[in-house]
Formats: structure tokens, C-alpha cells, sequence
């Protein structure tokens, strides 16, 4: 699995990091990550509100952050 | 507030979950209301409440420079939190049915002029992060929103913001709101439109034209549910207040030291009825990196003592307009020329608004 977070290291974009890495742990996957703060890359994404969650080069979730529940079914959604 | 997790637990048959969901959301609107009550009462009672306190019961005596100083930071606090917390909640639920993308999708195709209407005005209501005006300059004019629309949208969403509005409406009533946000669109849609016609694509960083947009639009404000609207909302209060209760207090203490020690239409006597007031305040309000919560305890003071409105709403709009960190960010996108002449047409904007200002009130 291979999970980036887009944000521009706002509070907001590290609170999405911390619980999605507790979100893998807890689920015991297996998982490349990455923390892209380069705006121009957040922006081919096609994300203009940060934090942003790409799943597998699939942008799942922008512009808030979610309850650790929903995190947990995004991830084992995949 | 209100409970997420269901307690029953275990296997829930159809009937007894459609139950449960329509209690629980009656339960949420009860909830709603009974704190809508309880914000309303402290609202109302703040003032007796601190006059009771501090004359009474720690019996400062009233008129005197200490007490009534301390009168002021206690009231002044109570009310501004309270404000903030309502209104934040308020505005957070309501803004979480726009997003910087419907904005886009509304933006797109328009042309210059109403194109930058439409831009100021969405800048006021779409909620905006700051830190993602760099994602989203690409965003907007990759996606074919002419430079000068983008820049109006950048341009108001800072300016008039829900914290200004509510402590504006706080401190000086519904007027000085309505001029303010008012003065704050025309300088978005003026200053955008302006340079919109420059034609200023060339100092803008070149990748931005060339950025392809890969990926689906994630849309934040679509699929959400009423819970989650207002969980957003309370999220928002607790994360703005822990931001900027520092800025407050200070603001509020300074406040509260001018309140009781410069003598009323010191201001007035001394200085501001010059023509040099309203420049003095945006060269000293601009490198001053606060926001609006900061600012404001000290603008109502300042206001009190005599300088006048056009000067004191001058300097609110370019501590929170041009701020050194959001130039720091565009100069990714944007080269130094273009962030100079943007900075130069937003502090000239300032400036006529405070003159106007200044004439009509």
C-alpha cells in the first residue's frame, strides 16, 4: 500500500499523519508513506484544501481532518 | 456533547436502529439548543456577573484606575470568548457546505469583472486555510481562473474573516461590521480587477501554468452528516481559541492598561485628526504579524481614546491583509515583482478605505 499525505505542515496535516500511521499499525498493513509538502505537487493532485489522504495514487479524502474511525474504513477499504 | 458510540452495541435489528437514529437526532437538536440557552444567559449576565465580582466581592472600588482597569480585562475576556465560540461554531457548520473547490468550480469560465465579484464575495464565505493558498493559487489558475479573479479570492478571504467580523460586531455594533466588510470586498474586487488588467502572467512562476491537474476532486464539503458538521464545529472553536488565546489576553491587557490610564480623546488632542494618521497605521500594522483577535482589544481602546475609525480599521486590515508569513508562501508561485506590486495596490486599497472612513463617520 502506498499512502501519502499532502499538506503544507499545518497543524491540521500532522494530526492526519499521526492518526493514519496509528490507523496502519492498529490494522497491521503494510505500508510505504510519504509526507508531500511541495505545493506544486499538492496541487497536481488536484488538492487545493490541505491535509489531503492519497491512497495508492487515489486521492480519498481533503480538506479536514477525520475521526480515526473513518481513517481506520478508508484504509480498510483498500 | 453528544454521544457517538451507541451503547446497545451487539445485533440491532431495522426498527430499533431507525429508532436510535431518529432519537439520537432529536437528542443532537436538544443538545443544540439547551447550549444556544446557556451562551445566550452568559451573554447576557457577563456584565453584572464582573460588576459583582470585582466591586462586590473582591470590592475594588469603582472609578478608580486599578479596579476599573480590571473590570475591563475580566468583562472584556468573558465577552470575546463567548463571541468567538458562538459565531466560530455558527459560521464553522454553515461554511462546511462550501469548500475552496465548489468556489473553484463556480469561478471557472468567468470572465474579469464579475468573475472578481463573485471571487471577493466567495473569499468571504468559503472557509480558507492560509496555509493552503499555495495549492490553491495553482489550483485556480491552472484550472483557467483568470490571475486577477485568483488574486481578488486571495485577497478577501484573509481580510474580511468570520473572527474579525465577530469581534468587530462585538465591539463596535453592526455599523463598523457593515463598513468594514464592505470596505474589505470593494478593496478584493478593485485591487483584483486592477491587476487583472496589468496582465501579470509573466511574473507569475511558470510550473504554474504548466501543472497538470491528475486525480479526482475531492470535494471536503460533500457526504457529510449533521454530526459531523457540528463536530467540525466544536473542533473549530477549540482549535482557533487555542491558537489565539495568547494574542487575546495580551491584546486585552494592553487594552485594559490604555482603558484605564490614557486619558479619554487623548488621541483626538494629540495626534490623529492629521492627514499622516491613517499611512502611520498600515506602515505600523503591516510588518505587525497578529490577527484579528489580537488586534482588536487594542483598535477598541485606541478608538475609545479618540483616534478615529477610518485610521483604527486601517490598521486591523493590514495587520490581518498582508501578512509576512502568506507573502513568504506566494513567493513560490509568485515572483518578487508581482508579490511588490500585489503588496503596493492592497496598502493603497487600505488607505483609501481609511480615508473614506475617516470622512464618514
Amino acid at each position: 500500500m502506498d499512502i501519502k499525505i499532502l499538506g503544507s505542515g499545518c497543524a491540521k496535516c500532522q494530526t492526519l499523519e499521526s492518526l493514519t500511521r496509528d490507523g496502519i499499525a492498529e490494522l497491521g498493513l503494510d505500508a510505504a508513506f510519504e509526507h508531500v509538502t511541495d505545493p506544486a505537487e499538492i496541487a497536481s493532485w488536484g488538492v487545493m484544501s490541505t491535509p489531503a489522504l492519497v491512497i495508492d495514487d487515489e486521492v480519498v479524502l481533503s480538506g479536514r481532518v477525520p475521526s480515526a474511525t473513518e481513517v481506520r474504513e478508508l484504509l480498510a477499504d483498500r | 456533547m453528544v454521544p457517538a458510540t451507541d451503547p446497545g452495541g451487539g445485533v440491532v435489528t431495522a426498527a430499533t436502529a431507525a429508532g436510535t437514529a431518529s432519537t439520537h437526532g432529536a437528542r443532537r437538536w436538544v443538545v443544540l439548543g439547551v447550549a444556544a440557552v446557556v451562551w445566550a444567559s452568559a451573554y447576557q449576565l457577563n456584565l453584572r456577573w464582573w460588576n459583582w465580582v470585582i466591586y462586590s466581592a473582591v470590592g475594588l472600588r469603582r472609578g478608580t484606575r486599578v479596579a476599573d482597569s480590571v473590570h475591563f480585562f475580566f468583562f472584556d475576556v468573558t465577552k470575546i470568548a463567548l463571541l468567538l465560540t458562538g459565531v466560530i461554531f455558527v459560521v464553522t457548520v454553515l461554511r462546511s457546505f462550501m469548500s475552496v473547490e465548489r468556489t473553484r468550480a463556480l469561478l471557472g469560465g468567468r470572465r474579469e469583472g464579475v468573475g472578481n465579484v463573485l471571487a471577493a464575495g466567495l473569499g468571504v464565505v468559503t472557509p480558507f486555510c492560509s496555509c493552503s493558498a499555495v495549492p490553491a493559487f495553482i489550483g485556480f489558475v491552472a484550472a483557467g481562473v483568470p490571475l486577477g479573479v485568483t488574486l481578488s479570492f486571495l485577497i478577501a478571504s484573509p481580510l474580511v474573516n468570520e473572527v474579525a467580523i465577530v469581534l468587530l460586531f462585538g465591539l463596535f455594533g453592526w455599523k463598523v461590521t457593515a463598513m468594514y466588510v464592505a470596505g474589505g470586498v470593494v478593496i478584493a474586487i478593485v485591487a483584483g480587477s486592477f491587476l487583472g488588467r496589468l496582465r501579470l502572467e509573466r511574473w507569475v512562476e511558470p510550473f504554474v501554468f504548466e501543472t497538470r491537474l491528475r486525480g479526482k476532486v475531492v470535494d471536503p464539503s460533500s457526504g457529510l452528516s449533521w454530526d459531523d458538521r457540528l463536530a467540525m464545529g466544536r473542533e473549530e472553536v477549540v482549535s482557533i481559541l487555542r491558537k489565539i488565546w495568547p494574542y487575546l489576553l495580551v491584546g486585552i491587557g494592553l487594552g485594559a492598561v490604555l482603558h484605564g490610564w490614557v486619558p479619554a480623546n487623548w488621541f483626538a488632542e494629540h495626534a490623529s485628526s492629521s492627514w499622516w494618521g491613517v499611512p502611520l497605521a498600515v506602515v505600523i500594522g503591516v510588518p505587525l504579524y497578529s490577527n484579528a483577535a489580537g488586534v482588536l482589544p487594542l483598535v477598541e481602546v485606541l478608538h475609545a481614546k479618540g483616534v478615529p475609525m477610518g485610521t483604527v480599521l486601517a490598521f486591523m486590515m493590514s495587520v490581518v491583509a498582508l501578512s509576512t508569513p502568506e507573502l513568504i508562501l506566494l513567493r513560490r508561485v509568485l515572483k518578487p515583482q508581482l508579490i511588490a506590486t500585489y503588496f503596493g495596490v492592497v496598502a493603497a486599497g487600505i488607505l483609501a478605505t481609511g480615508y473614506v472612513f475617516n470622512l464618514i463617520t
